[in-house]
């Protein structure tokens, strides 16, 4: 775990971060877990990490999809969007990596709020999973819906399953458990009886639809924001989210949020600021990548 | 003696510098800088050194100088101060020491500045580096930040025999002198080989490390049993831009600029794999340093227009007028006495220009300014992170850290540099070096009253 780099005879050590599991959910969705001992201790439900793969990579802001303190691991779910993320796809068991600093933001609020409905969806599944956890090892009732494109790209139903007292799988072809999209059954079950709060996370025009389902029923509703970020310490700014007109940052004030109080529109249109870069990046890698 | 005329630095060319990130100052050749030493008229009561925030033994080093004696005048300097290759660059020395120098009164004070570069350069180059003899104490400090009040203060305390880890949050330390004063102004290898000094003393610096999240000051007064704390930082905090469209795509705050640029070698893209974002026709809003370097910097990624937008007049300006002087000789468009009125953008939220409303009488009132790039510098503010998570940590409203002689609310928890306030003082790299040392020596004098009960 420990590096020794030796530059102009001075000893700089720096933690590295080992992959012991590589698991594939799809050709673009990948999990890692990681080495992170430091980490995995002060690690809570709904907080986040910033992984730096390599010397020329970008900090990327990743959920902590699970933490394991007995083991010291940290569980990462990726989906390869971009070109530091593409690249990670690469990476195998017993490889490390660079920088991983966390966690970052504040934990997600955990206590008994009576019933719960926990919504997941595609890679978002991931990150809510320990949020769901700690809210049942908290005594409340867990209704877990988790949204997935095909039969194919379904994970941790398992898990879920364990800290659930009802689950609901809904895939947007049918090919698994309900077809459809998560706000069908969101909707039915708040209409059917009383629910105390709504945790969603997934993609924000998923988390914008979740908000705007449970709106009309009054139900508090939490929404965690992956927004791009630099730093992932409250110094850049580029993670700004405009709640009910004051401007908050994701990285410290987040990444959870009162979903009923985010600007999605203005948050959607901010989240494609580097769309073009990424194209540009990814192709000129495919030429000539390790110049 | 002091008849020779103030030794100017070589600079390199504006049209060439204006495309690169090589250094812009040059400093001085050895024939130079002896001959500016030489202008130095060695005062009984040497008012430089009252000038300087770290107390240089200003007047010894020079001396030493005039011997050609470099090793000597490094360690009169780093008496006081470990990082002269950083401060000689970085310093406002104008309204320092060398504001301070009688022979400013009739002609030009001598280059300090300069000198104490020369000093730092002269010593990285021949390899030569701090030796102390560091008797351990035993006992621990943990510092948080490796700004430039954090590396201070560890540089204090490990002179004086204190085991130092120093935590930050990026992968890289430096702070400051690492995300955000450019290249050209601050090579970043400066940086690297003046905290490699501090390594050399035994100090520990862990990157990675947000403290208030990883471990909080309770964990490592408690769990981590360190036996004093130095939390240093900084005001990082951008302060919002308050006009219509500042969350529409092309508007940044100069730290995401910067630090894109800085750190992440956005500059180099897609060699390093982070974009910048900035445009073709950049407008920075603000005129302090941090605004000046943001458009310097822009200027350098090769675009059609860079605009420093301000509200008010050249010599309000807060920065320094050197800087100012080469960003205009660079190509930088002022608009001064300018306010900024609304950001309007594209049907897909990208910015298309700025309606800006002049002040000056002489020009039109109202006019749109075409760019699609915004860049603001409006000032920073007190990072909240270690105020939120140590509960009993006196804070004023804005969340600046409460101290007395630089000890917070928290016994054996100190702090410095910009997370403190200090009313009248500017919030500069050596202002931070200052109290960052002074906190150092509080918290030696702390242990030693713990050491004797």
């Amino acid at each position: 775990m420990l590096a020794l780099k030796c530059r102009v005879n001075v000893i700089i050590v720096t933690a590295m971060f080992e992959i012991i599991r590589v698991e594939n959910f799809s050709p673009s969705t990948f999990l890692w877990e990681v080495i992170a001992p430091e980490i995995a201790q002060a690690a809570r439900p709904g907080q986040f990490v910033i992984v730096r793969s390599d010397e020329r990579s970008e900090r990327i802001p990743l959920t902590i999809a699970d933490f394991n303190t007995d083991e010291g691991t940290i569980t990462l779910v990726i989906q390869a969007a971009g070109k530091s993320t593409d690249q990670m796809r690469a990476y195998r068991v017993g490889d490390s990596i660079l920088d991983i600093v966390g966690p970052l933001g504040e934990p997600s609020e955990i206590e008994n709020f009576g019933t719960v409905i926990v919504v997941g969806g595609g890679l978002g599944v991931a990150p809510v999973y320990p949020i769901l956890r700690a809210l049942k090892l908290h005594g409340c009732n867990t209704i877990s819906i988790i949204g997935f494109r095909t039969k194919s790209l379904v994970f941790w139903e398992g898990r879920f399953r364990d800290y659930s007292d009802e689950t609901i799988i809904v895939t947007d072809d049918g090919s698994y458990g309900q077809m459809g999209l998560v706000t069908q059954p969101l909707k039915e079950i708040l209409a059917a009886r009383h629910v105390d709060r709504v945790i969603a996370v997934g993609p924000l025009v998923m988390m914008r639809a979740a908000a705007e389902t449970t709106r009309p029923f009054g139900v508090r509703t939490i929404v965690s924001i992956n927004a791009i970020m630099v730093d992932g310490t409250g110094m850049c700014g580029s993670c700004r989210v405009n709640l009910a007109g004051e401007i908050k940052f994701a990285c410290i004030d987040g990444p959870d949020m009162d979903g009923h109080l985010v600007n999605f529109d203005e948050l959607i249109i901010r989240q494609r600021r580097f769309v073009k870069y990424e194209k540009q990046s990814i192709e000129m890698c495919k030429n000539r990548c390790q110049e | 003696m002091s008849r020779i005329a103030r030794q100017h630095s070589a600079h390199l060319p504006p049209k060439t510098r204006a495309t690169n990130f090589k250094e812009v100052v040059c400093g001085y050749t050895e024939t130079e800088a002896v001959a500016e030493a030489g202008r130095c008229i060695q005062c009984k009561e040497p008012l430089c050194i009252t000038g300087c925030p770290v107390r240089i033994n200003i007047k010894g080093f020079i001396h030493l100088i005039t011997k050609k004696d470099y090793k000597g005048a490094y360690e009169t300097v780093t008496e006081a101060n470990l990082f002269p290759s950083i401060c000689g660059r970085v310093c406002p020395q104008e309204r320092q020491c060398e504001a301070a120098c009688v022979l400013g009164k009739k002609r030009e004070p001598v280059s300090i500045g300069l000198l104490e570069r020369f000093v730092g350069d002269t010593a990285r180059q021949s390899g030569r580096h701090q030796t102390h003899e560091i008797v351990s104490t035993g006992t621990r400090a943990a510092v948080v930040g490796s700004g430039p009040a954090g590396l201070a203060c560890a540089y204090d305390l490990a002179k004086a025999g204190v085991s130092v880890i120093v935590y930050e949050a990026l992968h890289m330390p430096g702070g400051v002198l690492t995300y955000g004063i450019p290249e050209f102004r601050l090579p970043k290898e400066i940086v690297r080989s003046e905290i490699d000094n501090l390594k050399r003393l035994g100090v520990v610096i862990k990157t990675n490390s947000v403290i208030g999240r990883l471990h909080t000051i309770e964990d490592l007064m408690g769990r981590l049993s360190f036996d004093v704390v130095f939390i240093g930082t900084g005001a990082g905090y951008p302060s919002t831009l308050n006009v219509s469209g500042a969350s529409l795509n092309g508007v940044m705050s100069a730290n995401e600029f910067l630090t894109r640029v800085n750190l992440m070698h956005g500059n180099d893209f897609p060699r390093y794999a982070t974009p910048v974002g900035a445009g073709k026709n950049i407008a920075v809003i603000g005129c302090g340093n941090t605004a000046i370097d943001s458009a310097r910097t822009a200027l350098r990624l090769s675009p059609d227009n860079v605009y420093i937008v301000y509200r008010r007049t050249l010599e309000e300006s807060p920065a320094r007028k050197e800087e100012i002087r080469h960003a205009m000789e660079e190509g930088v468009q002022f608009l001064f006495r300018t306010e900024t009125k609304e950001i309007i953008a594209d049907n897909e939220g990208w910015v298309i220009g700025m309606n800006c409303r002049s002040k000056d009488e002489a020009a039109a009132p109202d006019f749109l300014l075409n760019v699609d790039t915004v860049i603001y510098a409006l000032g920073t503010m007190a990072n909240p992170l270690i105020a939120r998570t140590t509960p009993g940590l006196k804070t004023d409203k804005a969340g600046y850290i409460e101290t007395e002689d630089l000890m917070t609310s928290i016994p054996g928890v100190f702090a410095g540099g910009d997370i403190t306030r200090t009313k009248g003082t500017f919030t500069t790299v050596i202002h931070a070096m200052s109290t960052g040392r002074r906190a150092a020596a509080g918290m030696l004098k702390y242990l030693e009253s713990r050491r004797q009960t």
